[in-house]
Parts: structure tokens; sequence; C-alpha cells
């Protein structure tokens, strides 16, 4: 019986006979349903899998009339890591009309809402120029990034130093302080954008400070909805799981710490989220259909209880896409129809 | 969507998946999301209705091509006479009967 090439989670090829290929999507969606108590895929759904991971193709695609919108992060600072010397703007430019972008994406090269607002007056004016230009959406687009707010990068006592030290009182004050500033600091910037014309603002990489990063971001989307009722805010999470890194912080009676995404979603649209995206992060040392599985039994199972749009994150190490500089094509588009397919998102 | 060279993850999922920005509909069903919360099955139905084509046509290149020419919805050429920019929004928002921030923006400096 001829082998199926598929790929590991690091991005290298390898192969499988039809039975390993369906153990690892049967291993993939059990893991999945074991640890977040969600449904695992039916087996309908596992076989559909099959057929696309088990495509020689070197891409493939949804079928017609089942795409979705795609959003995204970090827009403008992904072509100059390519070493390609342009000004925002035309990256901007180069996403609508060359890279088939619905929605385009704002941002600074340090990706951080802290490192945001001392050059504010710098770039408040591009985002009106952005908006002169385009006729896409333009977000504008930093993570909440609670580690820049700590000693000594920061103002708050490190959490991180404190702990091994049994100061576990005084690690979550410190937690407590750092998501006031970032509250402060994300509304600020947030306001200012939204001011000059963004479409919407984008907080990615929520909770990669664990569940006091999620709760400074709840806090800020519910100021901002408060404060320009049609503001639309995209949350982006870091991984399916929010890490406990205080441990006790709730958001209206909900323990944070914990959270997977089908009850992270529960809690940001309440919160006023307009857009949702969890994100299921990639093991490298398990198969690209297995991983895939993984993702697809979390984020169907979100989509599922979701009353707002939901995004997907499927960049590199997330959403089934392998840990990889150079993402190999044939897995990326495995795992884009395959999500869309199998999970009914709305958006990438 | 996340991290990648634009090459491997960008542009694969627009090819895989996604409704081809502004060559086709994508921007105007984006839109429809992020300003009235629509799910996509309902986005797609709404631009459809508004722009009085067919589903399948929301994807068709060949389709939206004249129709956003016609429309001055704005086209991915850059062609002398088409509407660009903030003025191609003017027409979107109005054909989608929604606001656009940087449109409500300009109008307000602009009166």
């Amino acid at each position: 019986m001829s082998k199926i090439v598929t790929r590991m989670g690091d991005g290298f090829t390898v192969e499988r006979t039809e039975a390993e290929l369906m153990k690892d999507i049967e291993d993939g969606t059990r893991e999945a349903s074991g640890r977040a108590k969600v449904p695992p895929l039916s087996s309908d759904e596992m076989k559909h899998l099959f057929e696309i991971c088990k495509t020689s193709h070197k891409i493939i695609g949804v079928e017609k009339g089942r795409e979705i919108v795609l959003s995204y992060d970090g827009g403008t600072n992904k072509v100059g890591r390519l070493g390609i010397n342009t000004g925002r703007l035309q990256v901007l430019q180069m996403y609508e009309r060359c890279f088939g972008a619905d929605t385009t994406e704002l941002s600074q090269v340090d990706y951080s809402y802290k490192a945001v607002k001392p050059v504010i007056h710098e770039d408040t004016p591009i985002m009106e120029q952005a908006q002169l230009l385009m006729v896409c959406p333009v977000f504008y687009g930093a993570m909440p990034n609670l580690g820049l707010y700590t000693q000594p990068d920061g103002p708050v006592p490190n959490p991180a130093e404190l702990l091994p030290k049994g100061k576990i009182k005084e690690a979550r004050e410190a937690y407590e302080q750092a998501i006031e500033h970032a509250v402060r600091d994300m509304v600020y910037v947030a306001s200012a954008f939204y001011e000059a014309g963004a479409d919407g603002i984008n907080f990615d990489t929520v909770g990669a400070s664990g569940d006091p990063d999620f709760k400074a971001t709840l806090l800020a989307t519910e100021i901002l909805k408060k404060k320009y009722p049609n503001i639309c805010i995209e949350m982006g999470m870091a991984g399916e799981f929010v890490l406990g890194m205080h441990g006790e912080l709730t958001h209206d009676g909900v323990r944070l710490a914990g959270l997977y995404p089908h009850d992270q979603v529960k809690i940001a649209q309440k919160a006023g989220v307009t857009l949702f995206g969890p994100a299921i992060t990639t093991a490298t040392n398990k198969s690209i259909p297995w991983t895939v599985a993984r993702a697809a039994t979390y984020t169907k199972a979100c989509v599922e209880v979701a009353k707002i749009p939901v995004h997907g994150n499927m960049g590199m190490g997330v959403g089934g896409l392998p840990v990889c500089e150079t993402p190999p094509v044939d897995a990326v588009s495995v795992a884009s129809k395959a999500m869309v397919e199998l999970t009914r998102l709305d958006g990438l | 969507m996340g991290d990648g060279d634009p090459a491997g993850v960008a542009i694969v999922h627009a090819m895989a998946s996604g409704m081809g920005g502004m060559r086709t509909s994508g921007d105007l069903v984006a839109r429809m999301q992020m300003t009235r919360g629509m799910k996509i099955v309902e986005a797609k139905k709404y631009v459809a209705n508004k722009l009085g084509v067919s589903l399948a046509e929301l994807t068709d290149d060949a389709v939206m091509w004249e129709l956003r020419r016609d429309l001055k919805l704005g086209v991915v050429y850059s062609k002398r006479g088409l509407q660009k920019g903030i003025e191609a929004k003017h027409h979107i928002a109005k054909i989608l009967d929604i606001d656009i921030n940087s449109v409500n923006l300009f109008k307000g400096r602009s009166s």
C-alpha cells in the first residue's frame, strides 16, 4: 500500500499509512475533547479531514461558496521582516492590491500598546493618510503585553522574581497593578487611532501573560465600547488555554484561568468584542493531521457557541500550521481548507 | 490571521479560503462583520442583496470587477477616472447602508 506524505508540526515531511493517518486524526480530536470537555469531531468530520490530508496536490482550497473573510495581525510588520524597505502605507496597499486581503492592519514595529504610546503623535497621521488611501478596512493592532509593565522594563515589581521566593500575595498585587497600567495604555492608544479613522482595533496575542493579560483586555474593551458604541474590536488570543499566572482573577464572576476557547468567546462577546480569534498552538512532535484535528475540535466548539464572528488564528505555529519560518504551502492550504470546512469559521 | 512570511501564510490563505478582497467583495463582507457583527453567511447574503448579485457571484472576479467599477466601489487597478480610497468608501457606505468611521470623519471635516 502506498504511503501518504504529510508533515510534522515542525514543517518537515513524514510518511503515514492510511491507518496511521486516521489514527493521528482520532488521537488529535480525542486530545482536545478530553482537555476542553467538548465533543470530538464526528465520524463524518474525521473522514472529511482524512480526505483533505490525503491530498498529494501542492495547494488545495475550500469548496466554492465557502470562502471566508481574512483579517491580519502585525500586518505592516511582515514585509519589513523580509528586508524589503517600504513604508507602512505601501505595505497596506500591497496587502490590499497584491495579496487579496479583505482587511488590513496598521501596526508599529514594537507591537505593544505600551510601546506605541510615546510615538502616537507620529503614528496617528499615518492612520489618517491610510484612510484616505485605502478601500479595504484598516485596523490598528498591537498586543497588551503585560510583561512590559514589570521591572526592569516597567514600573511594577516582577512576579517572575516574586513567585520563586514564595511571595504569592505580592506577585498577585504586581499583576493587578500591571493590569491598571495596561488598560490605561490600551484605551489611550485605541481611542487615538479610532479618532484618526481606524475601522477597528485589534487586541492581539491576548493572554500571552496569562489571566492578567486577558483581564486587562476585557476591561479595555468595556471602556472603549462605552466610549465609542460603534467601535469594532477584534480580540485574538495567544493560546487555547488561559494560563493562571495570577490564578484568582475573575470577570463577571467567571474565573479566567483555565478557560478554553468556547468559554473565552462567551466572556469576550459579553465585554463587547466584535470579532474573536481563538488560537490553538501546534505541537512540533505531532503530525499536521493530528494538529489540525486538535485545532478543529477546539475551534468548532468555539464557533458553535459564538454569537459574534470568529476569525481563527492560523499563522505560523497556530491553527494547524507548522512551526517553521517558511510554512510549506501544502500544509497551510490543507489546514486552511480543513479548519474552514470543519468548524464553519467566519474568517481567519 | 497570525505570523509567517506573506507567501507562506497570507497569500496561501487568500488563495485557499479567502474571499478575494477588493478583487471581489471580501472587503464589503468584512465591513458587515465589523459594523453589524454579522456571521459569514448572513454577511454574504446582505452584501449580495445590496449589490443585486447571487452568492456565487460575490467571489467571481470577473463579475465583481465590472460591478465594482459600475457602482464606484473601488477596483484593484489604479485606472484614470475610477474611484480611489476615501472616494470609493463614500459609495460603499451608501450602498451597504453602514457607517464608515473615516468617511464620517472626512464629511465632518470637509463640511
